[in-house]
């Protein structure tokens, strides 16, 4: 009897009209595409992009050259070097970051104690040699003044949950 | 002196109407013309087809599918055929070369050389000849020695295999289309293309085949290699199968081919099944409509259920696949042509029986 059934069943082909009607209901169904360079999909404000150093508002850099970001970094990709600047205050004359090494584990603006290093929003900054990716401290800094509207909006987003 | 030239060219050229060239010249430069005419929209509808092929799939998986190259991406198969073009053609050591550049070409020919017969509208056919339909079931025949001497030249186990498969899974299925093809026969009394399409059938008779148009359509599907038959190629375990060792222009041919064969397939099932250039279901209204759209719309019918079946089917097992066409197939068409020459018969309805 089972038999039959299966014969008849796979005569009328009830499974494959099942399945046909399936894939057409959902041809017109709307597309779940994000449009990627035109569109952007959204981001978390803890999303941990590129490396970016901050200023203070009067223009000051935020950096006092502690150097906890580069103990606490665990793929080593931080190098500090630092002396007093003119006016007696502590600055760094070297901030690289290695974002070959980097991990993007966000430790650095953990330890940060002023909020000076910090990863922003901006994940497309793929290049197409190496030497590009080694960050020097001007490269960072400029990422903190282009990137800073949101970053700060980002850190405010975050700050009830800290 | 052919009327179709003007009057004041054959006054500056007389030797335009020489002998020679309305015996010879004018005859091969007119067919050429035709061929061109035919020709030129079937590469573009192919060309078309693997858009459209994109777009639906994509669809279906609630994708956009190409959408970049031009307004809504329509410029996409320029640009794959451009890139196809700019590439390297690697024939492999050991391959035979002749052959296996012979092979795409092949595929290539066997399926635009097929339209010949196949009329589009009333009387726009190349070739209007009497068997037809055994003209078309020799080509489609012959289709499957471009995928073998495609796997044999290459020298590659993957491609051998690919050929292996294409080979039986081809000859198995043509068995079950060629009693497809009597059954229509019976009920038409002609192998011309042109007389199937007029052929009148009662509303009965086209009941009767309607079981024959599905077993149809997926034989075609085997029969063109397309999901959920496309084991020849079978992209997961033989890594593209016949074409694996192909690029470039011999690689677009083998694609150029394939889908000239789906959309043979699909007029091949349009003249058969659907009334070829008449309006569907023989609306008197719609008969307005040039024929050649109602083809062309019929075609594409055709063509999507080629390509919904891709988006909705996984591909089978080889032992499935045999199944299908030697134990159900082969049993039923056989068990319909029997049928439907008995339902014919008892009925004095056989066509050229008064």
């Amino acid at each position: 009897m089972s038999f039959l059934d299966q014969t008849a069943r796979g005569f009328l082909m009830t499974e494959l009209v099942k399945g046909f009607t399936l894939t057409l209901k959902y041809m017109f169904k709307p597309k779940v595409t994000i449009n990627y360079p035109f569109e952007k999909g959204p981001i978390s404000p803890r999303f941990r992009g590129e490396h970016a150093l901050r200023r203070y508002p009067n223009g000051e850099e935020r950096c006092i050259a502690c150097k906890l970001c580069e103990a606490i970094c665990p793929a080593q990709a931080i190098t500090i070097e630092a002396e007093p600047r003119d006016d007696g205050s502590r600055r760094t004359t070297r901030y690289d970051i290695d974002m070959t090494k980097c991990i993007y584990c966000g430790l650095c603006q953990e330890a940060c104690p002023v909020d000076a290093i910090v990863e922003g929003p901006n994940f497309e900054f793929a290049t197409e040699t190496r030497e590009e990716l080694y960050y020097n401290k001007q490269k960072l800094l400029d990422n903190g003044d282009r990137w800073e509207a949101q970053i700060a909006a980002n850190l405010e987003a975050d700050a009830p949950y800290r | 002196m052919p009327a179709y030239l003007p009057q004041k060219m054959l006054e500056w050229f007389p030797w335009l109407a020489s002998e020679f060239f309305v015996l010879y010249v004018w005859p091969v430069v007119g067919i050429s013309l035709a061929i061109l005419a035919l020709v030129v929209p079937l590469i573009v509808a192919m060309a078309y087809l693997t858009y459209a092929e994109r777009k639906v799939l994509a669809a279906m998986q609630l994708r956009q599918g190409p959408m970049m190259v031009g307004p809504f991406g329509l410029l996409q198969p320029l640009a794959d055929g451009l890139k196809l073009l700019g590439k390297e053609t690697i024939i492999p050591r050991g391959a035979n070369r002749f052959i296996f550049v012979m092979a795409p070409m092949l595929t290539f020919m066997l399926a635009l050389v097929a339209w010949a017969v196949i009329p589009v509208n009333a009387g726009w056919v190349l070739a209007d000849i009497n068997v037809g339909i055994l003209y078309l079931f020799a080509i489609s025949s012959l289709g499957v020695y471009g995928i073998l001497m495609a796997g044999w030249a290459s020298n590659s186990r993957y491609a051998f295999l690919g050929g292996l498969r294409s080979a039986a899974q081809m000859v198995s299925y043509e068995v079950s289309i060629g009693l497809v093809l009597v059954t229509v026969l019976l009920t038409t009394g002609s192998l011309n293309l042109t007389d199937i399409v007029m052929a009148e059938r009662p509303f009965w008779v086209d009941l009767l085949l309607f079981p024959m148009f599905i077993v149809f359509v997926i034989s075609a599907l085997a029969e063109t290699n397309r999901a959920p038959f496309d084991l020849p190629e079978g992209e997961s375990e033989l890594v593209g199968g016949y074409n694996v060792e192909y690029s470039s222009m011999t690689f677009a041919l083998f694609f150029l081919g394939e889908y000239m064969n789906m959309i043979l397939m699909s007029g091949m099932t349009a003249v058969l099944f659907m009334g070829g250039w008449l309006p569907p279901f023989g609306i008197e209204a719609l008969a307005a409509v040039p024929g050649v759209i109602w083809f062309a719309l019929k075609v594409c019918f055709v063509l999507f259920i080629f390509l919904w079946a891709r988006a909705t089917l996984p591909r089978y097992r080889y032992d499935q696949l045999m199944r299908l066409g030697w134990k159900v197939f082969l049993p039923l068409t056989l068990l319909w042509v029997v049928v439907v020459a008995g339902a014919l018969l008892y009925n004095n309805a056989l066509p050229g029986m008064e």
